[in-house]
């Protein structure tokens, strides 16, 4: 019993531990104080000064900035992943296991080294740095897990439904409409989702990507804010956003995955 | 010409080429990209100069040095608390388990900038101010979480025969523990030191905001020898930092192979 409750409050500890510091974050982004931890009085002031133009406006297009890149990074990610998926899980066994290996590269690989190179590849190349390189290396980075969150919806399916439609008649495409397709959405969503946390969420292939044009997104604007002066108070509302849109997000892809384990 | 092409495209094996194309263009040749800059100088000649002048800088050296220094007690502190929360969590019952392990690892996928802040902000709070002690607080905070899923993962598989035939056969709890689960535990153990010591070297711009630019790690070293224009410096020091992570992970070959079958973490 005793060992019981000592167990429970050492895993009590570390929870706390790992969320005190969000949690103080969201409430303070509730108050105007300057200094955190001093409480002046419930307000939304924080976060109407968000979403108001003036001091902030470069923080309305880093948000809109984030936003495209992601829903874009994350579309051609899933296309491109989706059809290599199937490509790969048709190649001989060799050839698999190489591709397959080159697709983990990036996920291993540690952001800036990945950074680094793809910024290299960009200014070898002479390409201006802008929107374009950006969404280029958080397709080259998010494709993987698309890939990986798809292949295993085609080694659960039957092989022979696809030839069966062909030999009843349809034409391929019909039969990857009305055949392959359907088995594979749910891993398609799941990787969907996933390359668009990753893609908002990525801080250091940005910044190295991003090019000295003036774009940014969330996290190069939060970078550049926190680098000047620490945790500015603006900084309290953007930071507890987003990590409840994250929170959401990674709730639905457990959700997901814990539906399909039934 | 177009019957070709339907026929090339009906191959469903041919769908692997743009992907494959595409993994040539953006991930090898980066890569390669790294190692031809490093090995070349700045007008386009072969040398080792980059290298020599790494060896010769002590102001490098030194960052790269106390980096290791940095991860290996990051790794540490990481293993000292999260195995026993990865063995506690193994032995719950299994529905509290997988809430609980997934109220560790959800922190881990929100963005490592708001993560640092809110360190900052926990130390701001109590009005702790921000040095060596935010440094290591930070990074264990960070990385806690990719230390506790493997261990928890490889105990949570272990199989529970082999823990009641060690009792059976008169074992001690301290002997059952360190005769049979943590033998049976250290592919997760060595998953988990990969998963940490690795990030924590390479961080970026972590150190910098945890300490207010007193302390800087490798990883900001690579980063200014590229914005100033010292590429392939930057790409040396880049492959200098590849080569350790090489290194680390062929020690850790066994664990490392086993993270990668599972697929990493979701």
């Amino acid at each position: 019993m005793m060992k019981k409750i000592l167990s429970n409050s050492y895993i009590g500890l570390l929870l706390a531990m790992l969320y005190a510091p969000i949690l103080i974050i969201i409430i303070f982004s509730f108050t105007e104080a300057k200094v955190l931890g001093n409480w002046t009085g419930f307000s939304f002031k924080l976060y109407t000064n968000l979403f108001q133009g003036g001091v902030h406006h470069s923080l309305s297009s880093a948000l809109w900035n984030t936003l495209i890149i992601g829903l874009i990074a994350a579309f051609v990610s899933m296309l491109l992943g989706t059809v290599a998926a199937i490509g790969i899980y048709n190649l001989k066994p060799r050839a698999r296991k190489t591709v397959q290996l080159v697709n983990s590269i990036p996920i291993l690989n540690p952001d800036i080294i990945t950074a680094i190179s793809l910024f290299l590849l960009f200014v070898s190349l002479g390409f201006s740095q802008g929107y374009t390189t950006v969404i280029l290396a958080h397709i080259s980075f998010c494709t993987p897990y698309v890939v990986l969150s798809v292949y295993p919806r085609l080694q659960r399916m039957n092989d022979n439904l696809y030839e069966a439609a062909l030999d009843l008649g349809a034409t391929p495409f019909y039969a990857l409409r009305k055949v392959l397709l359907p088995e594979l959405r749910p891993g398609m969503i799941s990787g969907f989702i996933l390359a668009f946390t990753l893609s908002i969420d990525d801080f250091v292939v940005t910044l190295f990507t991003i090019g000295n044009e003036g774009l940014e997104t969330l996290s190069t604007y939060i970078y550049a804010d926190a680098r000047k002066g620490g945790l500015t108070p603006e900084l309290r509302p953007l930071s507890a956003i987003i990590f409840i849109t994250v929170l959401v997000l990674l709730l639905i892809i457990n959700q997901r995955a814990a539906k399909k384990r039934l | 010409m177009k019957k070709n092409l339907f026929a090339f495209a009906g191959k469903r094996r041919n769908w692997s080429i743009p992907y494959i194309l595409f993994l040539g263009f953006f991930v090898v040749v980066p890569l390669i990209l790294i190692v031809y800059y490093a090995f070349t100088s700045t007008t386009g000649g072969l040398t080792l100069g980059n290298f020599t002048k790494f060896w010769n800088q002590p102001e490098a050296m030194h960052t790269f040095v106390f980096s290791i220094g940095v991860a290996l007690i990051t790794t540490f502190i990481c293993l000292a608390l999260g195995y026993p929360a990865a063995y506690i969590l193994s032995r719950m019952e299994s529905k509290t388990a997988k809430i609980m392990v997934l109220l560790f690892i959800l922190p881990m996928w929100v963005n490592f900038l708001i993560r640092t802040l809110a360190t900052v902000a926990l130390f701001d709070f109590f009005r702790i101010p921000l040095g060596q002690g935010s440094l290591y607080f930070g990074m264990v905070y960070n990385f806690l979480p990719f230390m506790i899923y493997p261990i928890y993962n490889s105990l949570q598989k272990t199989d529970k025969n082999l823990i009641e035939a060690a009792q059976d056969l008169g074992a001690n709890p301290s002997q059952v523990f360190f005769k049979t689960i943590l033998p049976l535990s250290v592919p997760g153990i060595s998953s988990g030191i990969m998963m940490v010591f690795m990030p924590v070297i390479s961080t970026f711009a972590i150190a910098e905001l945890l300490t207010i630019n007193n302390i800087k790690l490798f990883g900001t070293t690579l980063q200014e020898n590229i914005y100033n224009g010292m590429w392939n410096y930057g790409a040396a020091l880049s492959l200098i930092m590849l080569l350790l992570i090489g290194l680390t992970s062929m020690l850790n070959s066994e664990g490392n192979a086993k993270a990668a079958e599972e697929g990493g973490l979701i």
